[in-house]
């Protein structure tokens, strides 16, 4: 039995029952080269109403741990060990037809791009009724004044008018509040947002990010949101996690794990980021690029990067552990 | 070698028993047809060797047949599997050189068109569009007949085989044209084609050098699929009996010649020509579907 | 202070209408896409000009106009004291210019190894002509950004992002040139890579000496880089000014609310008001100020007039395109939120 069974996922966790909880989790995908490990003992905990941000670099399996949560990871992509529960309720091992039950009750799911999610042949007050009367107990009638409701909440301006629109006659900042309102309008405990604010422009994505954390708070929905851009994190996350090569290496509140970085990834993640507030002469820099799925190094997946490695690193694999104000995934850490 | 056997299209080959079937039928069929003169066991157009006395024997198999000619012989006492054999070599020819000439024309237009954008894109266009509107076997029918009521017989039996490569090729330039056009405007704006416009390079040497090798993925797949289609094409045409000359029998001139037999009872004359035929068709389109689905990865 | 790169009221205007017939059918009138209208800047030898703004603002095709790859519709560039299009006809002015692309997996072609990328100016301008020599440069270009000589044999595809884009550098500086126009480097890269990228480019420079016009959406990458940067708006440039000036002092109203909306990691659970409303569409874009849909300042002169880029009061370094500025109803330059 490891260590993250028995304790909390991370330092400054809330102490109300946690409303997702994953644990172990281990995603694989079967290649003709052999099996590639996309995710690999991956666990945290998001308590209601709390955002937890998940960064990391292309790759790293921020997404992939999305969508293990969503029920709809690619094939062949499947998960191999671990678990994932809502509410005290596996929800990992369901058959497809209850899984998309859930997936529109219980959790909403915010994607990248917009029209991947909106069907370009309904009006968006169609699919909103349709989500609304699918899950809540009401009838049409009231399923669209709520439809109108929610757009308004999410800054459609003329809602009421705007309802019988379809997708495309939306702008992209547009469709995806329109895609929220559509994440939240069944009500969800928990909202999975993967790169919500990538395709927009910087002004619209305040705009967006705005609205996330007002609804969050306002609703208490509990959400997963997934990033690489470390300003929105820092912004929006109560929690972050910081993943690399297909695991959690850094977990921690938001301000300590941005100010106060215990894993020399995410020290040297956070110190590349150029700073709007002065120009400095040479940027901190990570060399190298992050392994290949397939050639992951024994021991720290980050060890041939890392400025502080020792030999140590090389053969064990760190678990998650104590660092001050965060727990991170590192050796100089190890209290013996 | 060594990559070719390692790619993802060698592993994707030899998952399929579908495909490694109807590559190793494929090719059987054009060994077979290419090395006639040293396989078939008998020669049908050295009219010395020809036993009037042979003339309608049937399978070798049926007992009345004669052990030299496996699958009987025609009415001049021609083995059938020797007449198949070199029947199959006309096909095969005319069908790989009236895709060559197809892919050639259509992917030089294509490429022009797609990246010269324009004029010219319009205009090839819409005679690829006006081409595709008729059956590609009239357009086909059309050619042919021109070429034969515009020079005198024994001219055009001299040049019959080329006609019918000229005929089939240019009734199918606009397939490929299309297709080379599509990829041709998706290569044209990636940004590696700009570097190359940046440093000043003349557009037909990007075409060449840049744009060709990335568009000829699916111009493979195409051109295999056409050289099923060109071998049914030559075969309709000779079974019409505007195709290629008498004198060098294809596989659908040995149907026509045998159709007039089938219900006297010589059915073997034209139904065994007719089997290779689908056989050699049928294997050669599977390559083809196979090739598509291994080389789109949206499929994959 | 000689000038690598003048424009002069540049424009490029797109015909984004349908074609012919169906226009004709539908008596639809012809659509132009302003995607540039009317551009003037000036890049000294040695420094960085930076253009930032968001989507469709133009500035990818104002990268675009300076070395070529697009005909100005009005409005000339001078590269180096002539005219481009006259420059170019030239391969001794040509090969002094070079473009870095946005994506590292777009800008090299997949059928070719890396050596030969890398060697084709080379070729094309007939610098080396000994393929000995060609190699052993390719080599050095390789070095030169952090890679190995050894890996001018393989193919584009065995690389990373960031390593692609270190490739697509060595390319560009393969006909050594003088001017680099750099259209979102580093934008598809994920940020410890964007640092690698961005401390090359800043070495290259001084080592070097070039002159990069550099576009970007991201503000805090562009303070990295640039002694100078204009924004752009809708096809047209709002503010031009010193790079230090434009962030200690805004002036243009959409400078202030692009530098406000930026998220940034040292503002952990800040509120604040993001500008409201959308970029307009360049084919039909608002009359006058562009940007007075969106501007808390505009008033009726803003709906009906253009304004003209003047030098900013209390900021005469800034070149800024604003009614509000021009007439001190800014209230004058004071610090962005995010940058104070």
């Amino acid at each position: 039995m490891s260590e993250t069974e028995t304790l909390p996922a991370a330092g400054s966790a809330p102490a109300t029952a946690p409303l997702l909880s994953v644990r172990n989790l281990r995603v694989e995908f079967p290649t003709r080269r052999g099996t590639l490990v996309a995710l690999d003992d991956v666990s945290f905990d998001i308590h209601p109403g709390e955002v937890l941000g998940v960064v990391g670099e292309s790759g790293a399996g921020k997404s992939m741990t999305g969508a293990a949560i969503i029920g709809l990871l690619e094939p062949p992509g499947r998960i191999a060990a671990g678990s994932i529960s809502l509410a005290g309720k596996r929800i990992d091992n369901l058959p497809y037809e209850q899984m998309r039950r859930i997936r529109g009750r219980e959790i909403g799911a915010i994607f990248q791009d917009p029209l991947t999610t909106l069907n370009p042949l309904y009006t968006v007050g169609r699919q909103l009724v349709e989500t609304i009367t699918t899950h809540l107990p009401v009838g049409p009638a009231e399923a669209r004044r709520r439809a109108i409701e929610w757009l308004e909440l999410v800054g459609i301006p003329a809602a009421a008018q705007r309802v019988d629109s379809y997708p495309h006659e939306f702008s992209g900042g547009m469709r995806q509040r329109v895609v929220i309102a559509l994440a939240l309008c069944a009500e969800p405990k928990l909202v999975v947002a993967d790169e919500p604010t990538t395709a927009l422009d910087v002004s619209i994505q305040a705009q967006v990010i705005a609205l996330l954390k007002r609804l969050a708070r306002e609703k208490g929905t509990a959400m997963m949101l997934v990033t690489h851009d470390m300003g929105v994190i820092a912004e929006t996350a109560d929690r972050v996690a910081v993943m690399y090569a297909g695991r959690i290496i850094e977990i921690g509140a938001v301000r300590s794990v941005v100010k106060e970085a215990a894993h020399p990834y995410t020290a040297g993640l956070m110190g590349s980021i150029p700073p709007i507030s002065h120009r400095v002469e040479r940027l901190e820099q990570i060399d190298g690029a992050m392994p290949r799925l397939s050639a992951i190094p024994p021991g720290c997946p980050y060890n041939p990067r890392c400025p502080r490695v020792f030999d140590k690193c090389l053969t064990l694999r760190p678990e998650l552990l104590d660092a001050g104000a965060t727990r991170a995934a590192c050796w100089l850490y190890d209290p013996k | 070698m060594k990559n070719f056997f390692d790619s993802d299209l060698w592993w994707s080959f030899t998952r399929s028993p579908v495909t490694m079937i109807s590559a190793v039928t494929a090719f059987v069929c054009i060994a077979g047809a290419v090395l006639a003169p040293l396989l078939a066991p008998h020669n049908p157009f050295d009219l010395a060797s020809l036993q009037l006395m042979d003339a309608f024997k049937p399978p070798a198999w049926t007992g009345e047949g004669d052990a030299t000619y496996p699958l009987g012989t025609d009415d001049q006492g021609r083995d059938v599997l020797s007449a198949i054999m070199y029947g199959a070599r006309v096909s095969l020819l005319v069908g790989f050189c009236a895709v060559l000439f197809s892919t050639t024309l259509g992917v030089a237009l294509g490429l022009l068109a797609g990246y010269l954008g324009g004029r010219v894109d319009a205009v090839l266009m819409r005679i690829a569009d006006i081409q595709l509107t008729f059956p590609s076997i009239l357009v086909a029918l059309l050619v042919d007949g021109v070429v034969r009521a515009a020079l005198p017989r024994d001219v055009h039996d001299q040049i019959a085989i080329f006609v019918v490569i000229f005929a089939i090729g240019i009734s199918n330039w606009p397939q490929f044209a299309r297709t080379v056009r599509g990829s041709t405007l998706v290569e044209r704006n990636k940004e590696y084609v700009q570097a190359a416009r940046v440093i000043g390079l003349s557009p037909l040497r990007i075409m060449r050098s840049h744009v060709l090798p990335n568009v000829l993925g699916p111009v493979l797949v195409i051109a295999t699929l056409n050289l099923g289609f060109a071998i049914l094409a030559e075969a309709t045409l000779s079974f019409l009996g505007v195709g290629v000359p008498p004198t060098q029998p294809s596989l659908g001139t040995l149907i026509r010649i045998g159709n007039d037999f089938l219900f006297s009872g010589e059915w073997w004359i034209t139904i065994f020509p007719g089997v290779a035929l689908i056989v050699m068709v049928l294997s050669v389109n599977l390559l083809g579907d196979w090739l598509r689905d291994a080389l789109n990865p949206k499929l994959r | 202070m000689t000038l690598m790169l003048q424009t002069r009221d540049v424009a490029r205007h797109f015909d984004v209408s349908r074609p012919w017939l169906q226009r004709t059918i539908a008596r639809e009138p012809k659509r132009i896409l302003r995607a540039v209208d009317g551009v003037s800047f000036d890049i000294p030898k040695g420094t960085t000009l930076s253009l930032v703004g968001e989507s469709g603002c133009g500035k990818s095709t104002v990268a675009r106009l300076v070395v070529g790859l697009y005909r100005p519709t009005r409005g000339e560039v001078i590269f180096d004291g002539r005219d481009l299009q006259d420059a170019r006809s030239d391969a001794t002015q040509r090969r002094r210019m070079q473009m870095i692309f946005q994506d590292p997996y777009a800008s090299l072609n997949p059928r070719w190894r890396v050596r030969d990328i890398i060697a084709e100016p080379i070729r094309a301008f007939g610098l080396i002509r000994e393929p000995q020599a060609q190699l052993d440069k390719v080599g050095e270009l390789l070095k030169q950004v952090g890679l190995s000589p050894l890996d001018g044999q393989r193919f584009p595809h065995e690389f990373s992002g960031g390593q692609r884009q270190r490739i697509s550098i060595a390319r560009a500086l393969s006909s050594n040139p003088e001017f680099l126009v750099c259209d979102e480097p580093t934008s598809a890269l994920d940020v410890s890579v964007q640092a690698q990228i961005l401390n090359l480019m800043k070495e290259l420079q001084s080592r070097l000496g070039l002159t990069y016009l550099f576009i970007s959406h991201n503000l805090a990458v562009v303070r990295q880089v640039s002694d100078r940067i204009g924004v752009m708006y809708l096809g047209k440039l709002v503010e031009l000014a010193p790079a230090e000036t434009l962030f200690t002092a805004p002036r243009h109203p959409y400078t202030r609310a692009l530098m406000d909306a930026i998220p940034d990691i040292e503002m952990t659970g800040r509120t604040r008001i993001p500008v409201g409303g959308e970029v307009p569409s360049p084919i039909t874009p608002p009359s006058g100020c562009p940007f007075h849909p969106r501007c808390a300042l505009a008033n009726d002169r803003c709906k009906a007039e253009m304004p003209k880029t003047l030098p900013a009061r209390g900021t005469p370094e800034t070149q800024v395109a604003c009614h509000a500025v021009e007439e001190g109803r800014d209230g004058g330059p004071k610090p962005a939120l995010a940058a104070a």
